[in-house]
């Protein structure tokens, strides 16, 4: 675990929270994925989502930055806000989703250079002298830990990168264009230990500057880096709090029985 | 009773995988004849005249370049034409209908297109083309070579950008880009090797294609590279030709038989060669 001195995580703080939902339903088509979540996510924390498959952890992922909506028959009700903005209601969703990077359970490199895959978003914002954008995209690599690693090898492919480098340059390519939310679905679960490890430090790392909401189907990652964990089944949220709370002491027999291994 | 029924197993399995091996044997060895007959006889014909000179008079030297020259018009007019038309309806179904009703119809047509046979298309185009406007012309060729090609690159469009993940498109949009943005500059990239293979599949197929050309750019037995006007190509001479009883005509259209031939497998390689390229970057 990280070097840094215990610090007693609680409740999410009304005051801290700079994303939450509100009673969310979620649908695809007539198939109701999500009833009435509530979530409070605390500001430079790692929210870890946890749950059996299908219990809708992804779904309220992909419902926080409106990607859904790419495919008609899937809506969802309530509210979501963000900064105190009603998500569901804006329109203006290229710029929402500027505002929430998200990494996928697989490396979605695209198909260009290291160097153009980081500053994609940043090039879709407006057009920034060399000099700048060289800046931008050496401060993204860095603090996805893949700098050392590619500085030399800049015009070169994305996709000759190892599984885990192409995830860090994922994690590169969403904080290029400054997002206040990192959301990640499974993010190492198509990794080896070391990468994963390398990533999740990575993670440790970057809430400094940026509030990571995290789908994981490995219970141990979640208790090691999260700050706060919700418990997910069937659709409902079962369970929300401090992370070792969560897990030393749950207060619901579905989360004890999931986290002891039960079901799921 | 174990034993023989593993032997029986075996002997099945010998049957199998001999079977399995003399239909690729009759394959591979119909396919060497049909190479081996254009190499021996188109080999002798090949030379520079080929590529310098005209179709000759009966009984006379001469080459295929205003056939050549013909073909490489007509082709690669009809190619632009199908590319440019068949990617973008290709990525219309792929991006843009999936489940919708237009899709299935259009997805519908454009099998039936695939599978017409290229003559009806020389047809149509008769009818489209040459009868109004008083002619037979190589705009007219063009137009029934990317009838032709067409189908083919809207199919293997469709095809390899349904390959595509949809992780990739959300990826792109979770930057904040629109859905024209990621299907140019990602989706199309993703998929350039597949998108290309289609280009070479449908080029393939209209270089050796005649009957859609017979009514439509008719053939020209001199040098013209005015599409407005009749024009000669390839498939058309060598039809010509090699029906004809001179043994200066047989032995040109064997060459143009293998020019051809020589020619789609020199694209072909051109193609992997790049796509390899392309994908290192």
């Amino acid at each position: 675990m990280p070097m840094t001195a215990p610090e007693l995580i609680t409740e999410p703080d009304p005051a801290k929270v700079v994303l939450e939902t509100r009673g969310l339903d979620f649908f695809y088509g007539e198939t109701q994925a999500l009833f009435g979540v509530d979530l409070a996510v605390e500001r430079n924390r790692i929210t870890a989502l946890i749950g059996p498959s299908g219990c809708g952890k992804s779904t309220l992922l992909r419902a926080i930055n409106r990607i859904y909506a790419l495919y008609p028959g899937q809506r969802a009700e309530g509210t979501i806000r963000l900064d105190g903005e009603d998500i569901l209601a804006t329109t203006h969703l290229s710029a929402l989703r500027a505002r929430i990077g998200m990494v996928f359970q697989k490396p979605t490199p695209f198909p260009m250079s290291i160097y153009d895959n980081v500053a994609f978003g940043v090039r879709l914002a407006d057009k920034k002298p060399k000099a700048e954008m060289d800046g931008i995209v050496e401060h993204a690599l860095r603090r996805a830990a893949l700098w050392d690693e590619v500085k030399d090898q800049l015009a070169k492919s994305g996709l000759g990168l190892s599984g885990g480098q192409q995830q860090r340059l994922c994690v590169a390519r969403g904080l290029a264009v400054s997002p206040q939310v990192l959301l990640l679905d499974e993010p190492a679960s198509a990794l080896d230990p070391i990468s994963t490890a390398k990533l999740e430090q990575t993670l440790f790392e970057l809430k400094r500057d940026v509030t990571i909401v995290m789908v994981t189907h490995n219970l141990q990652q979640a208790s090691r880096i999260s700050d706060h964990t919700g418990f997910l089944y069937l659709g409902r949220m079962v369970e929300f709090g401090p992370t070792d709370a969560l897990f030393s002491k749950p207060r619901s027999t579905q989360t004890r029985d999931y986290l002891t291994g039960r079901f799921g | 009773m174990t034993g023989s029924r593993a032997m029986r197993r075996r002997l099945a399995n010998w049957l199998f995988v001999g079977l399995c091996g003399l239909a690729t044997a009759i394959a591979l060895g119909l396919l060497v004849a049909i190479l081996w007959t254009l190499v021996s006889r188109g080999i002798s014909g090949l030379g520079l005249v080929l590529f310098t000179l005209d179709q000759p008079a009966p009984g006379s030297h001469g080459g295929l370049r205003n056939a050549i020259v013909g073909s490489l018009i007509m082709c690669g007019m009809g190619m632009a034409a199908a590319l440019v038309i068949g990617i973008l309806a290709g990525t219309w179904l792929a991006e843009y209908a999936p489940g919708t009703r237009a899709a299935t119809v259009v997805r519908f047509l454009n099998d039936v297109l695939l599978s017409a046979p290229s003559i009806l298309i020389g047809l149509f185009v008769y009818e489209l083309l040459v009868a109004p406007f008083g002619g037979f012309s190589g705009y007219a060729g063009a137009v029934a070579l990317a009838f032709v090609a067409t189908p083919i690159v809207v199919r293997t469009t469709e095809d390899i950008l349904l390959l595509q993940p949809a992780a990739l498109r959300e990826a792109g949009m979770a930057l904040g880009a629109g859905r024209a943005l990621v299907i140019r500059r990602i989706v199309w990239r993703a998929a350039r090797t597949g998108l290309l293979t289609g280009g070479l599949l449908g080029f393939a197929r209209i270089s050796g294609e005649t009957a859609p050309l017979l009514f439509t750019s008719l053939g020209n037995q001199f040098f013209n590279a005015d599409p407005s006007q009749p024009m000669a190509s390839l498939p058309t001479t060598i039809f010509q030709f090699a029906l004809s009883a001179y043994d200066e005509w047989q032995s040109l259209a064997w060459a143009g038989a293998l020019l051809i031939a020589a020619a789609v497998l020199v694209v072909n390689i051109v193609g992997r060669i790049l796509a390899r390229e392309s994908h290192s970057l």
